[in-house]
C-alpha cells in the first residue's frame, strides 16, 4: 500500500502533468499539482500531531507557530534572493524599505545561504519546543492545561508576528519571492521539483514515524496516553518521551513550512496563529488518530473540501469545518480510517461465517 | 532490628498537607523478604506511607531508607523504581490499548529505559522466556496477545502484579490487591503474594480482614499517620487500642 500510493504519488500525478495534451481528461494541471504538493505539505504536519496527540496523547493547540517559523525561515531565504529585482530596487526587502529600514537586522543575515535556512526551518521550531516542552512537562502540565498553554503560545506568535519592530513583514508577512536556488520560482518545471521534494519529505516522515511507533519507544508513547502514572512506576521517565515526541512533531510541522512557502509564494502571520492551529488538529482528528495514514488522509481531505468549497461558498467554509469537527468527534472519534476498520471488519465477519478460521484475538492500535 | 538488615527503614517522617498530618513522625522498617501487611481506618496514612516510599509525596520531615544506605529523599519516581521499588496500584493501572504481552514487555526491568535505547531496542530471548515465565506465575499464558483493556478486573489486577514483578524489584509495595475480586480470586491473589514473598519484600495494605489473616505474618496498625501497634495478627486483634479504634468497629460485623 505505502509503495503503491507512493508510486502513484511519485510518478503517475506527474507524468500525468507532463505528457498529456492540456485539453486531455488525463491532464493533471500545473495549479492542480501544485494545490497538492501544498496538501502534502500539510500532511507531513498532521504526521507530527498524530504523533504527539494521537499516540502520546498531548494535545499541542500550537503547531502553527512550528510550522510558521519554519516557513519564514524559508521566506527569509527567498526575500533575501530577490536582491535588487525587487520593487524599489534595494537589496533590503520591500516591506524594509517602507518601513525605513535601513540597514538588514542581525537575524536576517544568515539567510542569505539557502542550507542555513532550511536548518533553522527545522532546528528553531526544535529548541523552541525542546525550551518550552522542558518547561512544561517537568512541571507535569498536561491535558488542557497544557492544550491551553500551547494556545496562547499560538497567540503571542501571532502578535509578535504581526508587529512591523519585528522586521518580519507585520501583517503582510512575506511575499513577492523570485527564485529558489536559481530556478524561477514560477516556472512550471521548478514548482513540479518542488512537488516530488514534497513527496519524497512525506514518505521520508512516514517512515520515520512509522519506525518509532513500531520500536519500544512508541509503546511507551501509547502506554503514556493510557496510565502516565504506571510509566513512571514502571522506570521510564514520561516527561523525556514527550518531549522528544513534541520537538519531532514541531521538527515535522517546520518541514512542512519549509516546503509551503515556495510552493505557495507567501507566508502571513494568519497562516500560523489559533485558528490554522486548530484546524491541524481538524485534521487528524478526522482522518483518524493513532493511525498515521489517517493524518495523512485528513490532512488532504480536509484541505481538498476546503478548496473545493470555498470556491463555490467562500463564507460557508467555516461552518463546515467546525460542523465537520464536531460530528466527526462525535460520531465517529476514530475518524476516516475507524469507519474502514469497521467496513472491513463487517466484511471479515461475513467471511469468517463461512468457513471456519482461526479466530483473530483482540485489535491493536 | 537494626538499620542495616532493613529493605526499608523510615524515621521521624511527617507528611503535612496544609496543615493535616497525614504521616506524623512515623517509624517503620521492613526487613529483608519480608510480607508485611499494613491495615488501619480510612485516613490513617496508609497510602500516603506507599506515596513516600515510592517518590510521589515528598516528607516534610524524616528519613527514609533503602537497604543499607540509600536515602530516597529527593529521588524521582522513575529513579526509585530502578533502584528496586514496585508499585501496584490501588485501582488497576495498566495500559489498555497495548497487549497482554506488551505491558509485560515494557515493565521488564532493563539497563537503560532512555528514550535511544528504546527506539532500538528488541527483546532479547531471555527476556522473552522471563516474561513467559511472569506469564505462568500471574496465570495469564492464555490472554497473552489479549487487548489489556479488555482482560477482566481480576486479571487486570493480576497483569500490573504480573508487571511490577518483572521489574525485578528488592521490595514490592502492594496498595489493596483483592478491593473489588470475587472470593475465588481473593484467594489466588493471596497465594501470589504469598509466594512472591519468597523472594521479595512485600509492603499490602489492606481492608479486608479475612484477606489479611490469611497472608499476614506480621501487621502494623497505622492510625492518624503513626504506628500505634505491630506484631502477629492475633496480637494486634488482642490490642485494646486497636480494638477501640479499628477492629472494634470492624469487628461488630463478624460478632
Amino acid at each position: 500500500m505505502f509503495w503503491l500510493v507512493g508510486f502513484v504519488l511519485l510518478f503517475v500525478l506527474p507524468i500525468l502533468n507532463v505528457l498529456p495534451a492540456e485539453d486531455s481528461w488525463l491532464h493533471v494541471s500545473d495549479f492542480a499539482l501544485n494545490r497538492f504538493g501544498k496538501f502534502l505539505a500539510f500532511a507531513i504536519l498532521a504526521l507530527g500531531l498524530d504523533l504527539i496527540w494521537g499516540y502520546a496523547g498531548i494535545l499541542s493547540l500550537g503547531q502553527g507557530v512550528f510550522f510558521g517559523i519554519g516557513a519564514y525561515c524559508m521566506g527569509m531565504h527567498l526575500m533575501l534572493t530577490i536582491g535588487s529585482q525587487s520593487v524599489y530596487g534595494s537589496a533590503l526587502p520591500d516591506f524594509m524599505v517602507w518601513n525605513q529600514v535601513t540597514e538588514l537586522p542581525f537575524f536576517w543575515k544568515p539567510f542569505y545561504s539557502f542550507s542555513a535556512a532550511v536548518l533553522a526551518g527545522l532546528l528553531v521550531p526544535a529548541c523552541f519546543a525542546l525550551i518550552f516542552g522542558f518547561l512544561a512537562f517537568r512541571s507535569r502540565i498536561k491535558g488542557v492545561y497544557f492544550a491551553i498553554i500551547t494556545q496562547a503560545l499560538a497567540l503571542m506568535a501571532w502578535l509578535v508576528f504581526n508587529r512591523n519592530e519585528t522586521n518580519l513583514g507585520g501583517t503582510n508577512g512575506l511575499t513577492d519571492f523570485k527564485t529558489l536556488l536559481g530556478f524561477r520560482l514560477s516556472d512550471p518545471g521548478t514548482q513540479l521539483a518542488l512537488y516530488v521534494v514534497t513527496v519524497l519529505c512525506l514518505g521520508g516522515a512516514y517512515a520515520m514515524c512509522r519506525w518509532i511507533i513500531a520500536s519500544r519507544a512508541g509503546r511507551v508513547l501509547i502506554a503514556i496516553r493510557d496510565s502516565e502514572q504506571r510509566v513512571l512506576f514502571s522506570g521510564y521517565s514520561p516527561a523525556t518521551y514527550k518531549l522528544f515526541v513534541f520537538v519531532v512533531s514541531a521538527m515535522l510541522a517546520g518541514l512542512a513550512g519549509i516546503l509551503y512557502v515556495p510552493q505557495v509564494g507567501i507566508i502571513t502571520p494568519a497562516q500560523m496563529g489559533v485558528l490554522p492551529s486548530l484546524e491541524m488538529v481538524v485534521w487528524v482528528a478526522v482522518g483518524g488518530r493513532a493511525t498515521l495514514v489517517g493524518a495523512i488522509v485528513g490532512a488532504v481531505g480536509v484541505n481538498l473540501g476546503r478548496s473545493v468549497l470555498t470556491n463555490s461558498f467562500p463564507e460557508l467554509w467555516p461552518f463546515f469545518l467546525g460542523g465537520l469537527f464536531v460530528v466527526v468527534v462525535l460520531l465517529f472519534p476514530d475518524g476516516v480510517m475507524g469507519m474502514a476498520r469497521q467496513v472491513r471488519g463487517k466484511f471479515a465477519e461475513r467471511a469468517a461465517r463461512l468457513p471456519k478460521s482461526q479466530a483473530v484475538e483482540g485489535e491493536q492500535t | 532490628m537494626t538499620e542495616h538488615g532493613s529493605i526499608i527503614y523510615l524515621e521521624g517522617v511527617t507528611v503535612d498537607y496544609d496543615g493535616f498530618k497525614a504521616l506524623n513522625n512515623l517509624n517503620f522498617i521492613v526487613n529483608h523478604r519480608e510480607l508485611r501487611v499494613v491495615i488501619g481506618p480510612n485516613g490513617a496514612g496508609k497510602t500516603t506511607l506507599l506515596d513516600v516510599i515510592s517518590g510521589k509525596t515528598k516528607p516534610a520531615a524524616g528519613r527514609v531508607i533503602f537497604g543499607k544506605d540509600r536515602d530516597l529523599m529527593g529521588m524521582r519516581e522513575y529513579e526509585i523504581t530502578q533502584l528496586g521499588i514496585g508499585r501496584k496500584f490501588q485501582a488497576p493501572s495498566i495500559y489498555g490499548n497495548l497487549s497482554v504481552w506488551e505491558n509485560l514487555d515494557l515493565s521488564l526491568s532493563r539497563p537503560s529505559k532512555g528514550i535511544f535505547a528504546t527506539l532500538r531496542g528488541i527483546s532479547t530471548a531471555a527476556e522473552r522466556e522471563e516474561i513467559d515465565r511472569t506469564l505462568e506465575t500471574i496465570g495469564l499464558q492464555e490472554q497473552v496477545r489479549k487487548r489489556a483493556g479488555s482482560l477482566s478486573h481480576g486479571q487486570k489486577q493480576w497483569l500490573e502484579i504480573g508487571m511490577v514483578i518483572l521489574q525485578d524489584p528488592e521490595l514490592l509495595l502492594v496498595d489493596e490487591p483483592v478491593a473489588g475480586m470475587t472470593d475465588e480470586e481473593t484467594e489466588q491473589t493471596g497465594r501470589l503474594l504469598q509466594s512472591l514473598a519468597e523472594k521479595h519484600a512485600i509492603i499490602v495494605i489492606e481492608h479486608d480482614m479475612e484477606f489479611v489473616r490469611q497472608i499476614a505474618r506480621i501487621v502494623t496498625v497505622l492510625h492518624e499517620g503513626t504506628v500505634i501497634c505491630e506484631g502477629t495478627v492475633e496480637k494486634v486483634q488482642a490490642d485494646d487500642r486497636v480494638r477501640e479504634i479499628y477492629l472494634g468497629r470492624q469487628k461488630v460485623a463478624h460478632g
